[in-house]
């Protein structure tokens, strides 16, 4: 029993005996280790901020992808890059209205879709008018696909949509820019040169912080098929699969879908192309990761410069405890023993580093996270980079830390004990 | 590691074999020993004397099993260490030697009580009972009341005890001293040297390096050594008479 347990119990000796005798050399001198570890302390904080800055910047963008629905299908038409439809006329390649009938039937993950035709107007009302704002034809659907009720009147009818009529949504910002009453139902605006009766409000779109600005929220919205009639326009459509997860499957619903509506022959290549926002996402991810790893690589480099300052102070503490060194070894120190000494004491001061570290970058991501304007509110330090910065710490400990103590365990101890 | 001093057959602590200790400084070789033959018993009490550059210090570093000898064999407690690495050498350093230094060198931050441990910390069977063996060795040394005292506030003399306490705490089977009274005045000299002869009436083997007549007295046994040979090897009486036939230069009479 007692022959098993030696090994350990010599392991936990040197281990406990090293980590004593480092803690009391650090102690020993306080001014000197606290100088030397401050390369360890920038670099570990730097690495943990910029990290957490990086991660409170993916956060955001995440969540403003989020806000655009992770579950929508967009469907546009494309040229193809090859085959017969390569150089066709646009007549050919946009979408009709006609070849989306059927699709809720045939595409069974799909929960919804709708037609959008989008263009820019001048739309008055009165003497004021609202230059450029974004016109769409949707069908009913579109509310619940994107989210958006109606908070003052009512959406299309089906009499609406059969008969093209010219009715109009607005969003409260067009309606306040148009200085109509609060209660604008029944009233009528003109959209281009054309006459349009108002008959709700939608609610405004949900501010996404980091595209808030890439869309005006001047609004006006008409039936779909109205649009069609009037503008005979390039269309889109947008669809929602039933689950996230299942918009693969949606897509090749979808896909087999359009392309027999659209009677593609076997060999010709899609004259559409399918956006999901997961597939930016995924995009995003790859290259947020990128480039936090480089960030986090370029920062690291402080944590080297640190770790040359370990073993530049290792070297110093080495020639000046050579008698000590020398006086261990005469009283039956082993080199292993002396090495592990030496190394332990330049691993502890790294992570002793490490830890003033990791706090000052705590205290750093957290101004980061006050700067106006920068969007980083998110901004935390994840468990991985404080775990990364540790064992990198304790890494360049050791890297650094060897040649000083391979050094002292080299020592001869007859020399070391005539050591001045 | 079962043979101690007691069990040994003879009780021959110490046997070398016509020793050879050679430095090569350049094209040149410096016998530092040449062709030593000694053998030490338990609990003889030996001092070794020369002029510098006798090869005293060197034989010194051999018997310590800080230096290994060019040819010849070195056995201790019956073992050849002529064959060890630098961890058996440390594991013999540890067990069976016991230093004293000239210049004491104890650690200046730790207390007299650590410095006493210290040895422990690197040996298998002591380290669990380091506190208590080094206490009880401090106070067989006399300084069971200065424990807690730093080297700088301790006197020449107690700080030599704590060195001796410290060679002593492994229960070495050998204890090697050299010129352990030099940075001493003559009444601690004389101190330190009582508790070496207490030591040697309690059984302990001791060797001393000195330089000094009167420390030389208290050994029962004195070598002296000439160009890295043995030239005599008396007890303390008859070197006593020889050294009085021969006048003050006994010992160096053949330079």
């Amino acid at each position: 029993m007692k022959a098993v347990l030696a090994i350990p119990f010599a392991f936990f000796r040197l281990f406990y005996q090293s980590v004593y005798l480092a803690l009391g050399q650090i102690w020993a001198n306080k001014v000197r280790s606290i100088l030397t570890t401050t390369g360890i302390v920038i670099g570990v904080a730097s690495v943990t901020s910029v990290i957490a800055a990086l991660t409170g910047l993916k956060a955001n963008v995440l969540s403003s992808f989020e806000s655009l629905g992770t579950n929508k299908i967009f469907i546009v038409p494309r040229w193809p890059r090859e085959g017969r439809f390569k150089n066709a006329s646009w007549r050919v390649i946009r979408f009709r209205p006609q070849q989306f009938d059927g699709l809720r039937e045939r595409c069974p993950s799909i929960d919804d879709y709708t037609l959008m035709a989008e263009q820019g107007d001048t739309i008055y009302y009165g003497v004021h008018d609202i230059e450029d704002a974004r016109v769409y034809g949707i069908n009913p659907s579109w509310h619940r696909i994107e989210n958006r009720s109606v908070i003052m009147g009512r959406p299309f009818s089906l009499m609406d949509e059969e008969n093209g009529w010219q009715v109009c949504l607005i969003t409260p910002k067009v309606r306040d820019e148009l200085r109509m009453d609060r209660n604008c139902i029944g009233k009528r605006i003109v959209i281009g040169q054309r006459s349009f009766t108002v008959v709700g409000v939608v609610e405004t779109r949900v501010e996404s912080s980091m595209f808030g600005q890439m869309g005006s929220s001047e609004e006006v919205f008409i039936p779909f098929p109205t649009a069609w009639k009037l503008w005979d326009p390039w269309i889109y459509a947008i669809a929602s699969c039933r689950k996230p997860e299942l918009s693969e499957e949606a897509q090749a619903e979808l896909r087999f879908f359009l392309r027999q509506a659209r009677r593609l022959g076997p060999g010709d290549p899609d004259t559409f192309r399918m956006e999901v926002i997961e597939e930016y996402l995924k995009g995003f991810n790859a290259i947020a990761m990128t480039t936090t790893a480089i960030a986090g690589g370029v920062v690291g480099i402080s944590l080297l410069v640190g770790g040359i300052g370990i073993m530049n102070i290792m070297l110093v503490s080495v020639s000046e405890r050579t008698r000590e060194i020398g006086l261990r070894k005469a009283v039956g120190a082993k080199p292993s023993a002396i090495l592990f000494q030496f190394l332990v004491e330049s691993v502890v001061l790294c992570l002793f580093g490490g830890l003033i570290g990791a706090g000052l970058g705590q205290g750093l991501t957290w101004l980061i996270g006050k700067i106006p304007g920068a969007s980083l509110d998110k901004a935390y330090i994840p468990l991985w980079a404080l775990g990364l910065s540790f064992g990198f710490a304790a890494g360049v400990g050791v890297f650094f830390g060897m040649f000083p103590a391979v050094k002292a365990a080299r020592l001869d101890p007859i020399e070391a004990l005539r050591h001045e | 590691m079962t043979a101690t001093t007691s069990t040994h057959p003879d009780n021959i602590v110490i046997k070398l074999d016509n020793v050879s200790r050679v430095y090569k400084v350049g094209v040149e070789s410096i016998h530092a020993l040449d062709g030593v033959d000694l053998e030490v018993r338990q609990n003889e009490y030996l001092a070794v004397m020369g002029p510098s550059g006798s090869g005293k210090s060197t034989l010194m570093n051999l018997l310590g099993c800080l230096d290994r000898c060019t040819s010849g064999t070195y056995r201790l407690d019956g073992k050849d260490t002529t064959r060890l690495g630098a961890g058996g050498l440390a594991h013999i350093r540890n067990t069976r030697i016991g230093f004293v230094f000239q210049s004491f060198e104890l650690m200046g931050r730790s207390s007299a009580l650590k410095n006493v441990e210290m040895p422990l910390i690197y040996s298998r069977d002591g380290w669990w009972s380091r506190h208590k063996r080094a206490r009880h060795m401090l106070e067989r040394v006399g300084l069971g009341d200065r424990v807690k005292h730093r080297p700088n506030q301790l006197s020449g003399g107690e700080k030599q005890r704590v060195a001796i306490a410290r060679a002593l705490v492994c229960n070495p089977s050998i204890l090697l001293a050299d010129e352990p009274t030099g940075n001493l005045d003559s009444k601690t000299s004389e101190d330190i040297l009582a508790l070496f002869d207490q030591l040697h009436a309690e059984g302990q083997t001791i060797i001393l390096v000195t330089h000094e007549e009167s420390v030389a007295r208290h050994a029962k046994r004195v070598i002296r050594m000439v160009d890295g040979r043995i030239f005599s090897d008396l007890s303390s009486e008859d070197d006593q008479a020889r050294r009085a036939a021969m006048g003050e230069h006994f010992g160096e009479v053949s330079k």
